[in-house]
């Protein structure tokens, strides 16, 4: 966990302040709308179909239990008793009342969280593995340089006002959790041949419209000079970013619109009047930051516990572990990933019981801390293998046991048209639906890997794009008709999906996804092969053929 | 289902009225022909030509305090002169989401 200094504290407070003194303004008529939309939107204040939305921080996942409890309690006083955990390390409420917006901040203020730069055209939440810190064979905790970032971006007003929002995240192994290639600049932390810790820098990765994959603009960034070249990339976007088409506004498509060699000429340039300027960070700086970070004093705990060799016999606890269940970097601890995806439950959501009492297993199990990741679900980082049994039981209670990480249930999904004002299709209707279609789980096991992304809009908060299947909710005459790809990913070898065909209508869609799957079962070499291997080799035709031959 | 944050240019094909969200709490009203805001479509200022339609807009905007983000949407009158939202977005913003929530309300 990161400990907040007093100008931290001092800054979310006066942050606090300030709003509700907007807010009040805003209630009396002082401020209009249109002076109003600004302030809101930096505090993650959104108005949404039926209220307003607040979107608040959870700086690169990382939660302890008390703020965990502390949103249990903004969710249960504020609003309607649950949050909805978004793709981007956030938590949503979806029904808060303005006039009440100042005292839940200050609520959260208490804990040390807040909604600055939520929203806006600014530099959004820093975000990163959900397994920092403790997987194996990471280089680094990424989360010290996210947290240096986050302090340099927070309320810098040369990033408070950019043509568009923008975004970075960052990982440290070779695995990418953080989905760092469809980001405005993604950091890859790397060891160059002195063993110098530096970072491997993408820009221009995206979504929504006009989608792309992150290019690599440098292969080795010094440490010591990350602050300075995010900030030559910045004023670069900040100068040349288009201000006239939000469509166009992205830093994406300035990326593509230069080339990536123009691009990186000009940031370069740009980079030889500040590298060496006090934007050079210190190592006692990131000592500094380092020693904020405190992390458990782990036991000397065996490998393989004689209470997990004991529960084993338990096919139930078997299936959970396997799933859920990843090595830890110190033995005898694992990574439990806590599916917020139960079978026919809206993607991503938690109610106030469910945060306090995972706050309260994060208390007893692991050493007080919980992660949120960008796929919807939350982790326990530090769990002795030989709690293990004890903790699946804990969870089971709490309907936060499904064995389905990674598994076609395990689906990613915006709030669609049921909530949001800008979709024009709904998202969880059609999440629930194939979650009950493969509900089971001998079924879905045999289907292995398999990532469903679902859109109720363009705008792609459900990373449709890079869903193996991917879905996108449009309008046609009047109507929600879905487009789906295949081939699409997330990762280290991230990649956009291929459209299959024509759009389906809403009820035909977890039958075309039946279908889908169905032929990759059929297609595959040998249980091993995933649907991603089956559809690079051999492409989406096979797919099309299936879906589209009887439709 | 356009979003009507793209609504760009005034052109009704049929009865509409003039919905937006209340600003202390942001809950979806409309405007009532009494120059007010009402939570019940049922009292809704209905409008039948873009002549209307502008000035029903008109008056919302003006009303900056009590209620955000104006905008004409459909509906739908039926012979016994009930008001029932013209398309599925209004429905969900009318009745509420088409899901289960998490916690009843």
């Amino acid at each position: 966990m990161y400990a907040y200094d007093e100008i931290d504290r001092t800054l979310v407070n006066e942050r606090v302040l300030e709003f509700r003194d907007q807010v009040k303004r805003r209630l009396s008529g002082e401020l209009t709308e249109d002076e109003f939309k600004i302030l809101r939107l930096q505090n993650g204040v959104y108005l949404q179909l039926h209220a307003y939305m607040f979107r608040v921080a959870i700086p690169y996942g990382t939660l302890a239990s008390n703020q965990l409890r502390q949103l249990a309690h903004v969710a249960r006083k504020y609003d309607r008793g649950y949050g909805h955990f978004t793709t981007r390390q956030n938590i949503q409420f979806n029904w808060i009342k303005l006039a009440e917006l100042p005292d839940a901040l200050a609520d959260l203020a208490e804990v040390g969280i807040h909604a600055m730069q939520t929203s806006g055209n600014n530099m959004r939440n820093v975000t990163s593995d959900q397994w920092a810190g403790v997987a194996p064979g990471e280089i680094e905790d990424p989360r010290i340089w996210s947290e240096l970032i986050r302090q340099h971006t927070t309320l810098h007003p040369e990033f408070s006002f950019l043509p568009r929002k923008f975004k970075i995240a960052i990982t440290a192994s070779d695995h990418d959790r953080a989905a760092i290639k469809i980001h405005d600049i993604g950091l890859r932390l790397i060891k160059n041949e002195k063993g110098e810790t530096g970072f491997e820098v993408l820009v221009g990765g995206g979504l929504g419209r006009t989608p792309f994959i992150a290019k690599t603009i440098k292969h080795f960034v010094h440490g010591r000079d990350i602050l300075s070249y995010i900030e030559a990339i910045l004023r670069v976007y900040n100068q040349y970013g288009r201000r006239d088409n939000i469509y166009k506004a992205r830093i994406k498509i300035l990326v593509h619109e230069l080339g990536i060699e123009k691009f990186s000429r000009e940031v370069e340039d740009e980079w030889q009047h500040i590298q060496n300027s006090s934007l050079q960070i210190d190592d006692e700086v990131i000592e500094d930051i380092r020693s904020r970070f405190t992390y458990p004093s782990y036991e000397k705990l065996p490998h393989s516990p004689d209470e997990l060799r004991q529960a084993a016999a338990d096919p139930d606890f078997e299936a959970w572990r396997k799933n859920s269940v990843a090595p830890h970097k110190v033995q005898g601890y694992s990574i439990v990933t806590i599916s917020l995806k139960p079978i026919g439950a809206p993607p991503g959501d938690a109610t106030a019981e469910q945060m306090d009492a995972l706050a309260d297993l994060a208390d007893k199990y692991s050493f007080g801390e919980i992660r949120v990741g960008h796929e919807q679900n939350l982790a326990l980082p530090h769990v002795a293998k030989r709690d293990l049994p004890a903790l699946w039981k804990a969870l089971d209670k709490l309907g936060l046991a499904t064995p389905n990480v990674n598994l076609i249930t395990d689906i990613i999904a915006c709030p669609g048209l049921d909530y949001c004002s800008l979709a024009n299709a709904r998202s969880i209707p059609i999440a629930q639906e194939l979650t009950r279609r493969f509900a089971n789980h001998e079924l879905a096991n045999l289907i292995g890997r398999l990532h469903i992304n679902i859109s109720g809009c363009i705008n792609a908060c459900g990373h449709h794009h890079v869903g193996h299947i991917g879905i996108l909710g449009v309008e046609k005459n009047g109507e929600e008709v879905y487009q789906i790809t295949i081939g699409g990913r997330a990762d280290e070898n991230a990649a956009l999906g291929n459209l299959i065909g024509p759009g389906v209508k809403f009820d035909e869609v977890a039958d075309v996804v039946e279908d889908i799957v169905e032929a990759y079962l059929a297609l595959r070499e040998r249980p091993e092969e995933l649907f991603m291997d089956t559809v690079k080799r051999l492409g989406v035709e096979p797919f099309k053929e299936r879906v589209y031959a009887t439709r | 289902m356009t979003s009507p944050l793209e609504q760009k240019k005034i052109k009704i094909a049929g009865p509409s009225v003039v919905t937006a969200n209340r600003t202390w709490d942001g809950i979806v009203v409309y405007r009532t022909g009494a120059k007010g805001w009402s939570a019940d479509l049922a009292e809704a200022a209905i409008v039948r030509n873009s002549d209307e339609a502008k000035a029903l807009l008109a008056e919302s905007v003006a009303d900056d305090v009590g209620a955000i983000g104006p905008y004409i949407a459909p509906v739908q009158v039926g012979a016994d002169g009930k008001i029932e939202p013209g398309n599925l977005r209004e429905q969900i913003r009318r009745t509420g989401v088409t899901i289960g929530q998490p916690v009843q309300v």
